[in-house]
């Protein structure tokens, strides 16, 4: 807890008041191309991308600033306004921007704004109107159509403006209205081609299966609000250091369901795959680089709470392994490139979220893996892009083969994001996954064996399904044709991002984990927000047999690919495979569980509900509102419209009336 | 002579006057009907006040000839009416009302 009594002791040191702007120049730019209409059409794309690099520059500044203080002071906080006041609970809207958070704004505002270059050039030619089939549109009717670029960009700017709300805000309260924001800018984008159905069920569905996680969030902050009467980050982080077990295991579970959503990992991970609806460029920066480690955040976020509760600590640990281990699987199956990315990205997300629960020892890692893997994952899915760029929008690799002597720039760049990703030493990915693997072999019992068994398994599936994909688009037989096809390297705005990208993925993680550092810096720099990160404790293998252990899964799952998709040929339709293939490719059945689980009970539930309702309640009324009807027709019978007859009726009554009188007395 | 034979004869004349308005169809004959039940009842009126030497039932009987000579107004006007726009005074012809 200590972390946060020195965030909070870090009081004074309010951040500069220009804080807010990192945040503001994005939304800004989303409601300048939202709202200004066809009049920003020339220049909206390039005054997204201008204020999405406007923002990475403002955050150079608090970065130095930052780095001048002494670590325990690094933590500041700005108050915006006070948002909420309801008798002794007060809320400020405020920006907190400490080492973690800021790691997260460099990631955010750079490689969102390499992605707003790309995209300058990827969606260069997209049509700038929904085309209706058959329909030709007039040069009239032409120019009035909305551009779909600025909407791109505008979507664009908006995500990046609610990420760096999400990652800045100083409770959970307004975390979460980032965490909707992202949620909505994703949905958004997903559906960008809506004109396609699928794409556009595709975007419903991960809408859908991210308000299941949002659920545990909000349950999570009414809970912190019902037990500790606080719900901003510094006031529940001194309130969970005497709080019940309990109590803090169930906030710890729930907020476990809101990350499992968002990050899509197990039981909620099957929009990801979806998702790739999108354009490529969101599927780097938000289905790969930023929103979906939204969950990995929280779970650090929220470290003060998973420290004190260790049953919510192990399940974030085992949904991480057994979800690293299911992307892994759905991975190697998958013939579309962005398919087999997303699944990779699933299974990366999983290496974080395992890190992210072995408490103290592992945040810093989940962190650095995530850093990492921003880079090179966002990296090599605009590489992705290009090739898709070059061949027509081709997305099955059966029918790339080759394509290494076509894009030259696409291939070097797409192949050190592979090299990082293996964990090949000395790109990135080796200093941050392999981090992450010895940290889980950290503990006592089978633990450990089983943590570190999947991650260590996880990263030789990876070396597989990943030198898979590389060999299959770029090496091989080409398996497509000179007559439709015409492979050609992408224009620089493209080719650009992608090298600096590739650049990160080679150097960023030694530059982060410099080996003759005595503490790796990264570990030094989060220090003060999560703890302690260097593990007291050594792990139950020595670390040098990890790291060969490791190193020689990789070789032996790059050397298998080698084998079957080098020196054999691929062939350019999807054999039946065994019935793990199919299973795979089937994302493990995932859709017929939730299908048979979830949707199939909903439905008969509703079915029951409703002939419930027009039986019983319905029934009711109706029954009631029938034999009314039927009785007042009976007596309608009464009115003949003959006068004399009524007059009798009055006469008979009168007499009858009488009578009775009469009698009575 | 009894005051007791003036009831008798106002029974009668009600009677007649509610057996008028029960067969006849024309609606000048039934409206004459209703006048002859209403003088009915005024006999009987007059005769009882008389018979227990009290002014009330007199008083009663002043009322309801002046609500006679109005409702005779208005349901003249009706009759009129109806024969206008009909060319009919039968009531069992003025069928609208019925369901």
């Amino acid at each position: 807890m200590t972390f946060l009594v020195t965030a909070a002791a870090a009081e004074p040191g309010a951040a500069p008041a220009y804080a807010w702007l990192l945040i503001g120049l994005p939304l800004l730019g989303a409601a300048i191309l939202l709202l200004g209409g066809r009049k920003t059409d020339s220049f909206g794309p390039l005054l997204a991308t201008g204020l999405s690099w406007a923002s990475f520059v403002l955050a150079l500044p608090l970065l130095f600033a930052m780095l001048g203080r002494a670590p325990e002071d690094r933590a500041v906080e700005h108050v915006l306004y006070s948002w909420i006041r309801a008798g002794s609970f007060q809320l400020d809207a405020g920006i907190l921007i400490d080492p973690l958070s800021m790691s997260f704004v460099l990631l955010i505002t750079f490689v969102g704004s390499l992605i707003h270059v790309y995209s300058l050039g990827y969606m260069k030619d997209d049509p700038g109107h929904v085309r209706h089939e058959g329909h030709t549109l007039s040069a009239w009717e032409e120019s009035r159509q909305p551009s779909e670029r600025r909407r791109f960009f505008a979507y664009l700017n908006l995500f990046i403006a609610a990420m760096l709300l999400l990652v800045l805000a100083n409770s959970y309260p307004l975390l979460f209205v980032g965490w909707e924001g992202v949620g909505l800018a994703s949905y958004l984008l997903i559906g960008f081609w809506n004109h396609n159905p699928a794409y556009a069920t595709a975007a419903n569905k991960a809408f859908i299966v991210n308000r299941v996680g949002d659920m545990g969030v909000i349950a999570a902050i009414m809970a912190m609000f019902a037990a500790f009467g606080a719900t901003d980050f510094a006031g529940v982080g001194a309130a969970a250091a005497e709080a019940d077990t309990g109590v803090l295991v169930l906030i710890g579970l729930l907020l476990l369901l809101g990350a499992t959503g968002k990050s899509a990992q197990f039981p909620l991970q099957s929009w990801l795959g979806d998702a790739m609806a999108g354009p490529t460029p969101v599927s780097a920066l938000i289905h790969a680089a930023t929103m979906v480690t939204a969950g990995v955040y929280l779970i650090v976020r929220s470290a003060p709470i998973f420290n004190n509760a260790p049953t919510a600590q192990t399940a974030v640990a085992v949904i991480g392994a057994v979800t690293l281990l299911y992307g892994a699987v759905v991975g190697m199956a998958k013939d579309d490139i962005k398919k087999a990315l997303a699944a990779s990205t699933m299974s990366q997300i999983g290496y974080m979220m395992l890190a992210a629960g072995l408490g103290p020892a592992g945040y810093a890692y989940a962190i650095f893996h995530l850093l990492t893997h921003g880079f090179f994952k966002a990296g090599m899915f605009l590489g992705a892009g290009s090739v898709m760029h070059g061949m027509k929008d081709e997305v099955n690799m059966r029918r790339f083969g080759g394509l290494s002597t076509f894009m030259k720039i696409t291939w070097i760049t797409f192949g050190l994001g592979w090299l990082a990703i293996l964990g090949v030493p000395p790109f990135s990915g080796f200093w941050s996954k392999d981090a992450i693997i010895e940290t889980a072999f950290i503990g006592e019992g089978i633990r450990p064996w089983l943590l570190g068994g999947a991650a260590l398994v996880g990263a030789g599936i990876t070396a597989f399904y990943m030198s898979r994909l590389f060999f299959m688009t770029f090496h091989g037989k080409r398996r497509w044709s000179e007559r439709d096809y015409h492979p050609h390297e992408s224009p620089p705005t493209m080719t650009v991002p992608m090298m600096v990208l590739a650049a990160g993925s080679a150097l960023l993680g030694l530059i982060l984990a410099w080996p003759f550092a005595e503490t790796k810096p990264i570990v030094a720099w989060l220090e003060p927000v999560v703890g302690y990160g260097g593990s007291e404790a050594e792990p139950v293998l020595a670390i040098p047999v990890i790291i060969a252990l490791t190193l020689i899964f990789v070789a032996i799952g790059a050397f298998v690919a080698y084998r079957m998709y080098i020196q054999e040929d691929v062939p350019t339709t999807a054999p039946v495979g065994s019935w793990g293939t199919q299973a795979a490719r089937a994302d493990l059945y995932q859709e017929e569980v939730n299908r048979t689980l979830f949707e199939q009970p909903g439905v008969a539930l509703v079915h029951g509900l409703e002939h419930t309702d027009r039986s019983g309640v319905d029934g009711t009324v109706g029954g009631l509102a029938t034999w009314i009807g039927d009785l007042s027709s009976r007596l309608r019978r009464i009115q003949n419209g003959f006068a004399r007859s009524y007059a009798l009726t009055m006469l008979t009554g009168v007499v009858l009336f009488l009578g009775a009188v009469w009698v009575m007395q | 002579m009894s005051l007791v034979n003036y009831i008798y004869l106002s029974a009668i004349l009600f009677s007649i006057g509610g057996a008028v308005v029960l067969l006849r169809r024309n609606a000048i004959i039934v409206f004459m009907g209703v006048e002859l039940m209403l003088n009915a009842a005024n006999l009987a009126f007059i005769t009882f006040a008389r018979m227990h030497g009290q002014l009330d039932g007199q008083v009663i009987a002043l009322f309801v000839m002046v609500v006679a000579s109005a409702e005779v107004v208005v349901g003249l006007a009706i009759i009129m009416a109806i024969f206008r726009s009909r060319r009919s005074a039968s009531i069992d012809n003025a069928n609208l009302l019925k369901a």
